[in-house]
């Protein structure tokens, strides 16, 4: 198969025809990927919601030089011959992006001091990147009261920033959906609507592709900061999944089990409700050592990887460490 | 007189049942389209017709019915659009209503053309009666022997349902429709693929508004060249517009395309004028999604030429001095309307009715809404303006769909001719307090013209 | 804000148990599900919920959603998210005249503001309101796409338009005499002029 010649941000590669400009440029790099809140490899038809992503595509391609009349979902939209994206290059681009982090952020809580997703949210590092220090929503927010959609998940809509990755995740990894997108507008929300557990085999995926703490594991709720836990890789036998999956340690204590995620946040495997919420004992798994976690990562602070230097000062220490 | 097409009987008594409009020529463009034509020969004239879309965008019919997608042994559907929701609009429900067979006869010739064996009519819910009317006109067709196996004797087959939306104006953008139509939210799909490589059901679909498919009947009777010379350049043809508001006639009236806007407000076989005697304020020429003009943009465009009832005509200037005609809603207001009270409708009509599917319209739309609605009750302040602006600017062209465009427009394009008005509200807080101030006095004297460079 | 319902609704297994359409309405489900290719009968959804609200005492409780996801094939999860997007499916019990006053622009411009005072002031309800009776429900629509006889209103199937005090009082009056539910649905109403 030929392959499609694309630029972005002025850095060139040839990638297969299919290829989305997100996953092209994730290819070519941090340094001009997008950000994405909604779009998930692994989830069929995921993406287009969020507008993070928005690039602009200054020439079409090759055959077709004219640019596009708007900016376009990077996540959604295919790479052609010729091809030129502008990404961070573009002003235009970097002034959509803070409306949109602006607009997610207008309802949401900014709760992040008791929230568990803390540390690894992605929220939580657009709104770093591209957010403003206030907020200049001056009406009430929407709220709503948490659920538990079964013993093993806690809702938290009030967080929700509608990406619809965990309904993608019951559609197309579990037997029957029991919970969906209810109402319309702003007052939507993820809902079982009746009271209704969503419980089989593999919804415990929904907290690992959720990009805020809207939807957060009741197995692991206020144990822990996750910046104190170190992440080890660790696998085991499973009849239902691959078992490969990240051991989150407070000393040799299992806090929690969660897929192993890569440096997108996506995860590797899907790993089943057993190996999540009922494998906690060391002797379960098999260590295979710790997990890389990116230097900027706020979750690195706690430096339990070999060879990294880190001279431990009062200043740097964490204040108070949960027991 | 101006020549009708699809109005032309319209007050023929009994005008709905097959008998008697078969007695005014009736189905006629079916026995033409299939014993006389091939499906190819009807495209083309269509193209020459140079009809274009009567929803609201105005894209060119014949071209795409050119970019529906062939594969062998797959079904194609043809899908009328007629959930008429744009605020100001109702031509659809009155072409329907009156004239059932017309939009039958449109979708018969439509769905030949297009290689379509089964049709749908997907009508809002609120138009229930009007899906009675058009289903019992729909029986009589089958009996008659226009619709079902076989139609004519040519072999052709076809079967033509209508589906009943069930309140969301989202349904009128076609992917949303046909969303509904297969049960489900009215979320918009993200393009591409479009409905003509992928729509109803995976399959290559062409959507069309109920005026245009009507406009393929004259069409097909009396060929596409003959369409085509009435009108002005690119904008063949005749419209309905939907003309409301306080004027003296409000209603539907078919107009040859080019007719003066100054005419169609003013003159006696239209909208006859302001109503009360009063003057007008502002016109919105196109749907409630279109940029509001200020009086003296309206008859004249900025650079003093007379406005005409045309695509180009009623854009020249863009959005710095012009509109668009839309769907062809045409509402005008008088001097004692509030122009931001009118904003703050329009904008809590799009916060409604946003989807939410994404983030820019789902939260931004409300905003909008909050801020207007906080100007108008006279508790807001001049940032406020200003932030609507800013606002406005960062939902349009980054939503899926075509709503967040439409949302934003009403808005900029009132702050941009009435910024004095906001800036009143602001100013004279104790005298825009009853919400119907407008009503008892101007609230500003109608803005003089002002010199155009 | 809408009639719509938030959080987690409460579900009766006895009322769920209890539900049965009629014959009627159960054999118009049927055909509308037939007008759909194969395997494609989820369509008929919106329009079989329409019956369903008729069947129901215009209003959809999550017990009758569930039935009708039953009747279907369909998770029930499917049909609250359907419901719950469209304005004109009610989730809560509502009286047996809604009636729905169009207050966008162009009815805005000719006095709806002045039909919803003046139905509130008469029948005593605010909007959103049923009156103790149960008869009328009093809520604000956006556009009805009656922009050109405005103002107007809709109740049921049935439009009302270029309202004046005397024809509310009027058509108030019918419906009180009536007593009858209105519905969507009804099919005696062709709004001949």
């Amino acid at each position: 198969m030929s392959l499609l010649k694309v630029t972005i941000d002025n850095h060139t590669i040839e990638v297969p025809a299919g290829t989305t400009i997100l996953q092209a440029a994730r290819l070519i790099g941090k340094e001009v990927a997008p950000p994405a809140m909604c779009y998930y490899t692994k989830l069929a038809t995921s993406g287009g919601y969020c507008r993070t992503c928005l690039v602009k595509v200054s020439k079409g391609s090759e055959k077709d030089p004219r640019p596009m009349p708007k900016l376009v979902a990077s996540c959604r939209t295919t790479v052609m011959d010729g091809m030129e994206v502008q990404n961070f290059t573009s002003p235009e681009v970097i002034e959509a992006r803070k409306g949109v982090v602006e607009f997610l952020l207008i309802n949401h809580p900014l709760d992040c001091p008791v929230c568990d997703q803390a540390g690894e949210c992605h929220l939580q590092d657009l709104s770093y990147e591209n957010g403003r220090s206030y907020s200049r929503y001056e009406f009430e927010r929407r709220t709503f009261d948490k659920i538990d959609i079964g013993d093993k998940i806690k809702l938290h809509m009030t967080r929700c920033i509608l990406c619809y990755r965990c309904v993608k995740v019951a559609d197309q990894l579990t037997p029957g959906r029991g919970h969906g997108v209810i109402n319309r507008g702003d007052v939507s929300e993820i809902s079982t609507y009746i009271e209704h557990a969503v419980d089989n085999e593999f919804s415990g995926n929904m907290i690992d592709v959720c990009p805020v703490g809207a939807l957060t594991d009741r197995t692991f709720r206020f144990k822990s900061r996750v910046w104190f836990l170190k992440p080890m890789d660790a696998h085991r036998d499973c009849d239902k999944c691959s078992g490969k999956a990240v051991v989150w340690k407070y000393g040799n204590d299992i806090y929690r089990v969660t897929g192993r995620k890569d440096q997108w946040g996506e995860v590797d495997e899907w790993i089943c409700n057993t190996c999540r919420y009922d494998k906690k004992d060391a002797k379960d798994w098999t260590v295979e050592g710790p997990r890389k976690i990116e230097k900027t990562s706020v979750i690195s602070q706690n430096h339990y990887e070999a060879g990294t230097k880190f001279v431990a000062s009062p200043e740097t220490l964490p204040v108070k460490q949960l027991s | 007189m101006s020549r009708k097409l699809l109005l032309t009987h319209d007050n023929v008594p009994n005008l709905h049942t097959i008998d008697v409009y078969r007695s005014k020529g009736g189905y006629a463009s079916v026995e033409k389209a299939l014993k006389k034509m091939t499906p190819e020969e009807i495209v083309e004239e269509v193209k020459k017709s140079g009809l274009r879309g009567r929803g609201g965008a105005g894209f060119p019919t014949g071209m795409k019915w050119s970019f529906l997608a062939k594969p062998e042994g797959v079904p194609r559907y043809l899908v009328c659009n007629a959930d008429e929701s744009e605020p100001g609009t109702f031509k659809d429900r009155y072409l329907m209503e009156r004239n059932p067979h017309l939009l039958i006869e449109g979708m018969i010739t439509s769905s030949f053309a297009l290689g379509a064996n089964t049709s749908y009519i997907y009508i809002r819910g609120e138009y229930f009666y009007v899906s009675r009317i058009l289903e019992t006109a729909i029986a009589e067709a089958y009996a008659k022997g226009w619709l079902g196996k076989n139609i004519l004797g040519t072999g052709y087959n076809l079967d033509l349902y209508v589906q009943v939306g069930a309140g969301a104006y989202i349904c009128g953008e076609e992917t949303a429709l046909l969303e509904s139509l297969e049960g489900k939210r009215g979320n918009p799909r993200i393009k591409p693929p479009f409905p003509a490589i992928a729509g109803l059901y995976g399959c290559p679909t062409v959507v069309n508004n109920v005026e245009t498919i009507a406009a393929v009947v004259p069409i097909v009777n009396d060929g596409g060249d003959e369409y085509a010379k009435i009108g002005i350049g690119r904008s063949t043809g005749t419209k309905l517009i939907s003309a409301s508001g306080n004027i003296n006639k409000p209603g539907v009236y078919e107009i040859e395309m080019g007719v003066p806007v100054e005419e169609f407000i003013f003159s006696d076989q239209y909208c006859g004028g302001i109503a009360n005697g009063k003057r007008m304020k502002a016109c919105v020429p196109g749907g409630s999604s279109v940029p509001i003009l200020p009086d003296y943009l309206v008859c004249k465009t900025a650079t003093g030429e007379d406005r005409l009832m045309t695509y180009e005509s009623l854009s020249d200037g863009g959005f710095a001095t012009g509109s668009m005609l839309g769907s062809g809603g045409f509402i005008v207001y008088d001097e004692h309307q509030c122009v931001v009270r009118n904003t703050w409708n329009f904008s809590r009509f799009y916060h409604h009715e946003s989807c939410g599917q994404c983030s820019p319209c789902r939260e931004g739309t409300g905003w909008m809404e909050r801020v207007l609605h906080r100007l108008e009750k006279g508790m807001g302040n001049m940032n406020d303006i200003d932030l609507l602006v800013e606002l406005a600017k960062k939902i349009e062209g980054n939503t899926i769909c075509p709503l967040g465009d439409a949302a934003a427009w009403p808005v900029a394009a009132a702050i941009k001719h009435f910024r004095h008005e906001f800036e009143y509200h602001v100013l004279y807080p104790e005298k825009v307090k009853d919400s119907k101030h407008g009503h008892k006095e101007p609230i500003m004297p109608v803005k003089p013209a002002p010199v155009m460079a | 804000m809408s009639a719509h319902a938030h959080g987690t609704q409460h579900f009766d297994e006895t009322k769920r148990a209890n539900i049965k359409f009629s014959a009627e309405a159960l054999t118009t489900i049927e055909n509308l599900m037939k007008r759909y290719p194969e395997g494609k009968s989820k369509s008929a959804l919106l329009p079989v919920l329409h019956v369903a609200q008729a069947e129901s005492e215009g209003w959809l409780s999550a017990e009758v959603m569930d039935y009708v996801a039953e009747l279907m094939g369909i998770q029930s999860i499917e049909v609250f998210e359907v419901a719950s997007f469209y304005s004109m499916y009610n989730l809560r019990p509502i009286g047996k005249c809604q009636l729905e006053v169009c207050r966008t622009s162009s009815c805005w411009a000719r006095g709806a503001e002045d039909v919803v005072d003046y139905i509130s002031k008469k029948l005593n309800i605010k909007e959103g309101e049923t009156t103790t009776d149960g008869m009328f429900t009093l809520k604000t629509v956006e556009c009805l796409g009656s922009c050109g006889s405005a103002p107007m209103l809709q109740c049921g199937a049935e439009y009302h338009e270029n309202l004046t005090e005397a024809k509310i009082d009027a058509l108030i009056d019918r419906y009180r005499s009536e007593g009858t539910r209105k519905n969507y649905t009804d099919l005696n109403y062709t709004n001949s002029k």
